[in-house]
C-alpha cells in the first residue's frame, strides 16, 4: 500500500517536472478513521472511513502554487499538476521561496515508534464498549451527574508519503487512540460539562475507561455551585490543560512566519531574558511515541529537537526552510503542511519543561487567587501580547481549593505572563503535541463582579 | 443551473446506481438513508510584502452515507465515486441497523426544484481569471500602505469556493445545488516608537468577483484595516469590571451567535445539555428583542438555497419581544422532538454527519437612534468590532472579543482602548438589552462557526444595542 503511494507521489513530481516545474514536492497522507459515541449507553454515532489526500507544491524559479485533491485518479491529478503549474507563473519572483536545501533533508529516517499494530486487533464491539464503559464511568460516580454529551472512542491510522525533485522520497505510518468522557452534573437548575481524556499513539498506554470517566467526574462536580467573584489582582495558577493553552501562544510568536510579518511580541528578541529564569521551552519532534513527533517534516527535513526559550533566554524561533532562508536562520523542522498544500510553521512536540514542585506545593503557595481549568474565547494578540479570556476554575484561599468560579475573566500582556511565572508544576500532561505543566503566574488582573 | 447534476453531468453517476446505493445503506434495516455527494473547487490567492506569495487550488469530492435507525447515526463515506467504493462505504454505514430489512423497493422521482434562488451568477467563481483577482489584492495593499506611513506590513488574501452538491435520500428528497462564495481579508501592522498593533477587516458573500467591484470595495476594506491598527497605537488599557456596554451594528452580532444561537441548536435541547433546555415559551430576554435565523437572505455567507439534508432554508424566530420560540432544526432533531424543519441541517462536507446550524443569525431592529443610546450612557463600553467568542452550551457562559473599543463618558464615545473579552451569560444577558437602535446592519461576510469539529459559514447582524451590565475583561480597575 505504502509503496503504491510512493509511486504515486513519484509520478506526481516527475509529471511536474516535464510540465515546466524547476521543482516540486508532493505530499501524500491515507487516513484510516473509526469512530463511536456512545450516549446514555446507547450508540449515538458510528463513523469509518479511509481517505486520501495529495498535497502539491510546484516552483517555477523562484515562483511557486500549491494544490490538493482528495480525487487521486490519475486524470484528475495530472489535470491539478498542470493547472498548478500555470498558477505558479502568474505569483511573483520570491528569492526565500524553494525546496528545502539539500543538507537539511532527511538523510535517515529515525525509528520512533509512532504506530502500533495492536490497536487492529481491537474489534469494532471492544471499541464500542470502550466508548461505553468511559460514559458509564463517570455515571457511577455521583447522582449529581444527571446527563451527559457521551463517551467516545476514535481510532486513526495514517500513512505520510513524501516526494520531491531533488530525490527525497520517504514514508513512515502513525497510529492514535483517543478515549473520552463528557459528564454533565446538575445542582439546583444549574448545569456544568467537563470531560477527560486519554489519547496515546500506543495500544497499551490508553487509560482505562474507568479511569477517564471517573477523572471526568471529579472534574465536572468540583464546578457545581459556581459565582463569580469580585474583579481583583491576584496570583492565577493554570492547571496543564489551560497551561498549555500559553505554550500555543508563545510558539504561535516563536514561529518564523510571524516574526518575519512583525507578527509577533517576540520579533527582535532572539539572546535576550523574555521569562522568567525557570522557563524552558523546547520543541522536539524526536520523543518517542510523541503525539507530535514525526521523522522529518512535511517538506523532508530532518527532524531535531530545538530549545526556544532556555533559562528564560529566547534561543530560537521555529522555521519552515522558507522562513528559514527568509530570516538567515538554520531550518529547525517545523514545515507543516497546510490544508491547500502550502507550507507553514507549525509545532511538533512543543513543551513547557517541567519543574520540580507539585501542583498541590504550587496551590499551596497561594494565600488567595484562582486556580484555573477552562478559558474560553480568542481574546488574545501574539503581535503585541494583550490578553484577555474567560475563565472557569477554582477559588484558592489559604492554599486550598475551595469554592468554583464562572463568568470571569483574567487579562494581563503575555510579554509580562512570561516574566510572572513563579512556579512550574512536575506534572507535565500531553493530550496534543503542545503540552505544559501546571503553571503559577504571579499576579493577573481578574475581572468579575 | 443545468438541468441534470454535475455528479450525473460529468462524474458517471446514474440514477440506478443511486437508488442500488440507497437500498445497500438500508440494508440492515435502518429506518431512513441520505447520500450526499460533494465537489468542492476553492482557489486561493495571497500577497504578503507586496508581492503574490502562494496561489492554490483545492479541488475535494466524495459521497458521505448516511444511515438514521431511531437515535443512531451511522456514517460512512468515499472519495471516489467509483461504484464499488461507494457500495462499500453503504455498507458500513448500514452496520448501525439491526432489524430486518423493510425490503421496500427505493424508486427516486423527479429532482425537487429549489424554493430560493439565492445566487444567481453569470459565473462560478472557480471559473473567473486568476489577473483579476490578483488586480483586487494589488489594490488592497497600495490603499493600506498610502493610508498611513506607520502602516509596516499587509497581508491580503482572496479566497472563493465553488460548491456543488446533491443530495438523495430513501424519503423522496432529490434535489441539487451549486453555492458560490468569496472572500477578501486584509490585515495590516502599524509601527510607532517600537509599538506594534494590527488590524483587519474582511468581506465576502455567496457572489462571485462583481462583489468588489460593485459593492465591497477592496481599498476600502485596506483603509478600514489600516484605521484599526493606527488607531490601536493610541489606545488605553481596557476597563475591568462590569459596566453598562453599547454594542454597535453589524458583526457585533456575534453576541446573538454565541449567547443564544448555539444554545437553541436543537440536539443540544433534545439532549437536555443547553442552558436553553426546557425555556420554549419563558422569557428570555427584554422585549426589545427579536432574534431571528435567516438562512433565505440574498447573497449572504449563511444562505442556502438547501441545507446539507436537502431541506429549503427558512426564517426561523428564535426569540419574539423577548419570548423563547424555537430551536433550529435538522432532520435527526426534529423527529425525534416532533417539530417541524427549519433547514438548518448543515456540515462542514462529505466526510462529516450533519447538524443543526446557524445560518444568518441577527437582531431586528428597533426604535432608538444610535445617538440616543449613546448619550443615554453616563460610563461604559463602546465596542463596535470583534475578534471572535465561544460558549459554553451546558453552563451558558460566552465570551466575545472586542478589537475596537472605546470608553463612554457622560453620553460621549472617548478614548479608544485595547481589546479585551466581555463575558456573560446566554439565558439573561439579553434580559439586560435597555434599548435597540433602528440601525439593524448585518456583517460583511467572513463569519466562520465551529461546532465539534466542523467549520461552516455563517452570518451574523445586529443594530446598535445597550445592555445594562456586561463583565469586561480588561486590566485597569
Amino acid at each position: 500500500m505504502t509503496e503504491a503511494l510512493k509511486a504515486t507521489a513519484q509520478q506526481v513530481v516527475d509529471r511536474a517536472r516535464r510540465m515546466g516545474a524547476s521543482a516540486a514536492d508532493a505530499f501524500i497522507r491515507e487516513v484510516e478513521t473509526f469512530s463511536v459515541t456512545v450516549r446514555r449507553g446507547e450508540v449515538e454515532s458510528l463513523k469509518e472511513a479511509v481517505s486520501k489526500n495529495l498535497r502539491l507544491r510546484v516552483f517555477v524559479g523562484h515562483r511557486t502554487a500549491s494544490s490538493q485533491t482528495s480525487d487521486l485518479s490519475p486524470a484528475a491529478v495530472e489535470k491539478l499538476v498542470d493547472e498548478s503549474v500555470q498558477m505558479a507563473h502568474l505569483t511573483s519572483e520570491d528569492d526565500s521561496s524553494g525546496l528545502p536545501d539539500k543538507q537539511a533533508v532527511a538523510r535517515d529516517i529515525p525509528e520512533l515508534q509512532l504506530a502500533d499494530p495492536a490497536w487492529e486487533s481491537l474489534q469494532p464491539a471492544e471499541r464500542i464498549e470502550l466508548a461505553r464503559r468511559a460514559e458509564a464511568a463517570a455515571f457511577a460516580v455521583d447522582p449529581a451527574i444527571t446527563n451527559s454529551s457521551g463517551g467516545s472512542f476514535e481510532y486513526e491510522r495514517s500513512r505520510t508519503i513524501l516526494a520531491n525533485t531533488v530525490g527525497f522520497l520517504g514514508a513512515y505510518e502513525a497510529t492514535g487512540g483517543y478515549l473520552v468522557s463528557i459528564p454533565i452534573a446538575e445542582s439546583q437548575g444549574a448545569m456544568q460539562q467537563d470531560y477527560w481524556l486519554s489519547i496515546t499513539r500506543h495500544r497499551t498506554l490508553l487509560k482505562s475507561p474507568e479511569e477517564v470517566g471517573a477523572v471526568a467526574a471529579k472534574r465536572v462536580l468540583r464546578r457545581l455551585g459556581a459565582r463569580k467573584v469580585k474583579t481583583c489582582q491576584v496570583p492565577i495558577v493554570f492547571d496543564p490543560l489551560t497551561a498549555q493553552t500559553l505554550v500555543k501562544h508563545i510558539f504561535e510568536a516563536a514561529s518564523g512566519d510571524a516574526i518575519y510579518r512583525k507578527r509577533s511580541f517576540l520579533v527582535g528578541q532572539n539572546g535576550q531574558a523574555v521569562a522568567a529564569e525557570n522557563v524552558t521551552i523546547v520543541d522536539d519532534a524526536r520523543m518517542i511515541g510523541g503525539l507530535g513527533s514525526r521523522p522529518f517534516d512535511d517538506e523532508g527535513v530532518a527532524s531535531q529537537a530545538t530549545p526556544v526559550i532556555e533559562d528564560g533566554v529566547l534561543r530560537n524561533y521555529l522555521h519552515s526552510s522558507y522562513t528559514s532562508r527568509k530570516l538567515k536562520a538554520c531550518p529547525t523542522g517545523n514545515g507543516s503542511r497546510t490544508g491547500s498544500g502550502s507550507i507553514s510553521v507549525g509545532p511538533t512536540n512543543f513543551f513547557l519543561k517541567p519543574g520540580r514542585t507539585s501542583p498541590e506545593e504550587i496551590i499551596a503557595s497561594v494565600p488567595a487567587g484562582l486556580y484555573v481549568v477552562e478559558l474560553l474565547g480568542f481574546g488574545v494578540n501574539t503581535v503585541n501580547g494583550d490578553y484577555s479570556r474567560g475563565v472557569t476554575g477554582l477559588w484558592i484561599e489559604n492554599g486550598r481549593l475551595t469554592y468554583p468560579v464562572h463568568e470571569v475573566t483574567i487579562a494581563g500582556n503575555l510579554r509580562q505572563m512570561l516574566r510572572d511565572i513563579e512556579m512550574i508544576g512536575n506534572d507535565i500532561t500531553f493530550m496534543g503535541s503542545v503540552a505544559a505543566p501546571t503553571v503559577k503566574l504571579r499576579n493577573m488582573t481578574l475581572s468579575g463582579d | 443551473m443545468s438541468s441534470r447534476s454535475i455528479f450525473l453531468e460529468a462524474h458517471g453517476v446514474t440514477v440506478q446506481d443511486l437508488e442500488t446505493y440507497l437500498a445497500t445503506a438500508l440494508g440492515r434495516g435502518g429506518e431512513y438513508a441520505d447520500l450526499f455527494f460533494e465537489l468542492k473547487i476553492n482557489h486561493s490567492l495571497a500577497l504578503d510584502e507586496q508581492i503574490i506569495k502562494s496561489a492554490t487550488k483545492a479541488v475535494n469530492v466524495g459521497v458521505g452515507i448516511r444511515v438514521l435507525a431511531g437515535e443512531k447515526t451511522g456514517y460512512a463515506y468515499s472519495e471516489d465515486l467509483q461504484r464499488e467504493s461507494i457500495l462499500k462505504a453503504a455498507r458500513t454505514a448500514a452496520f448501525i441497523a439491526s432489524s430486518t430489512p423493510s425490503g421496500g423497493k427505493i424508486g427516486i422521482g423527479a429532482p425537487a426544484a429549489h424554493r430560493h434562488h439565492l445566487y444567481v451568477t453569470a459565473a462560478m467563481p472557480a471559473d473567473l481569471p486568476i489577473s483579476e483577482k490578483i488586480a483586487l489584492l494589488r489594490q488592497a495593499d497600495e490603499a493600506a500602505r498610502a493610508y498611513d506611513a506607520r502602516i509596516r506590513q499587509v497581508q491580503a488574501s482572496y479566497v472563493d469556493e465553488t460548491r456543488h452538491i446533491l443530495l438523495v435520500s430513501s424519503d423522496d428528497r432529490y434535489i441539487w445545488d451549486v453555492q458560490p462564495m468569496v472572500r477578501i481579508n486584509v490585515g495590516c501592522v502599524a509601527e510607532e516608537n517600537g509599538r506594534r498593533q494590527s488590524g483587519q477587516q474582511g468581506a465576502g458573500g455567496r457572489r462571485t468577483l462583481e462583489l468588489f467591484r460593485e459593492t465591497l470595495d477592496p481599498r476600502a476594506l485596506a483603509r478600514e484595516a489600516a484605521r484599526q491598527a493606527i488607531l490601536q497605537l493610541g489606545a488605553a488599557d481596557a476597563p475591568a469590571g462590569p459596566m453598562e456596554v453599547v454594542l454597535g451594528p453589524g458583526w457585533p452580532g456575534i453576541l446573538l451567535h454565541e449567547a443564544v444561537g448555539h444554545g437553541l441548536e436543537a440536539d443540544f435541547n433534545r439532549k437536555k445539555t443547553s442552558a436553553f433546555s426546557g425555556l420554549l415559551g419563558q422569557r428570555v430576554a427584554s422585549e426589545l428583542c427579536t432574534v431571528v435565523d435567516d438562512g433565505t437572505l440574498p447573497y449572504r455567507r449563511g444562505s442556502l438555497n438547501v441545507d446539507d439534508e436537502g431541506n429549503p432554508t427558512h426564517q426561523t424566530v428564535l426569540i419574539e419581544k423577548g419570548i423563547l420560540q424555537g430551536y433550529l432544526q435538522d432532520r435527526l432533531s426534529s423527529k425525534l422532538m416532533g417539530a417541524s424543519l427549519t433547514g438548518n441541517g448543515r456540515r462542514q462536507g462529505y466526510d462529516h454527519i450533519p447538524m443543526p446550524r446557524m445560518t444568518n443569525t441577527f437582531m431586528m431592529a428597533g426604535q432608538s437612534t444610535p445617538q440616543e443610546i449613546i448619550r443615554s450612557v453616563k460610563k461604559g463600553l463602546y465596542a463596535v468590532h470583534f475578534g471572535g467568542g465561544q460558549v459554553d452550551i451546558t453552563s451558558g457562559k460566552f465570551v466575545f472579543s472586542a478589537s475596537e473599543a472605546y470608553l463612554i463618558e457622560d453620553g460621549k464615545v472617548t478614548t479608544p482602548v485595547k481589546g479585551a473579552s466581555l463575558i456573560g451569560d446566554g439565558p439573561t444577558v439579553l434580559r439586560q438589552v435597555t434599548m435597540v437602535g433602528n440601525d439593524l446592519q448585518l456583517d460583511q461576510g467572513i463569519g466562520i462557526c465551529s461546532k465539534e469539529g466542523q467549520s461552516i459559514p455563517v452570518g451574523v447582524g445586529l443594530p446598535t444595542i445597550k445592555i445594562r451590565e456586561m463583565t469586561v475583561g480588561g486590566t485597569r480597575k
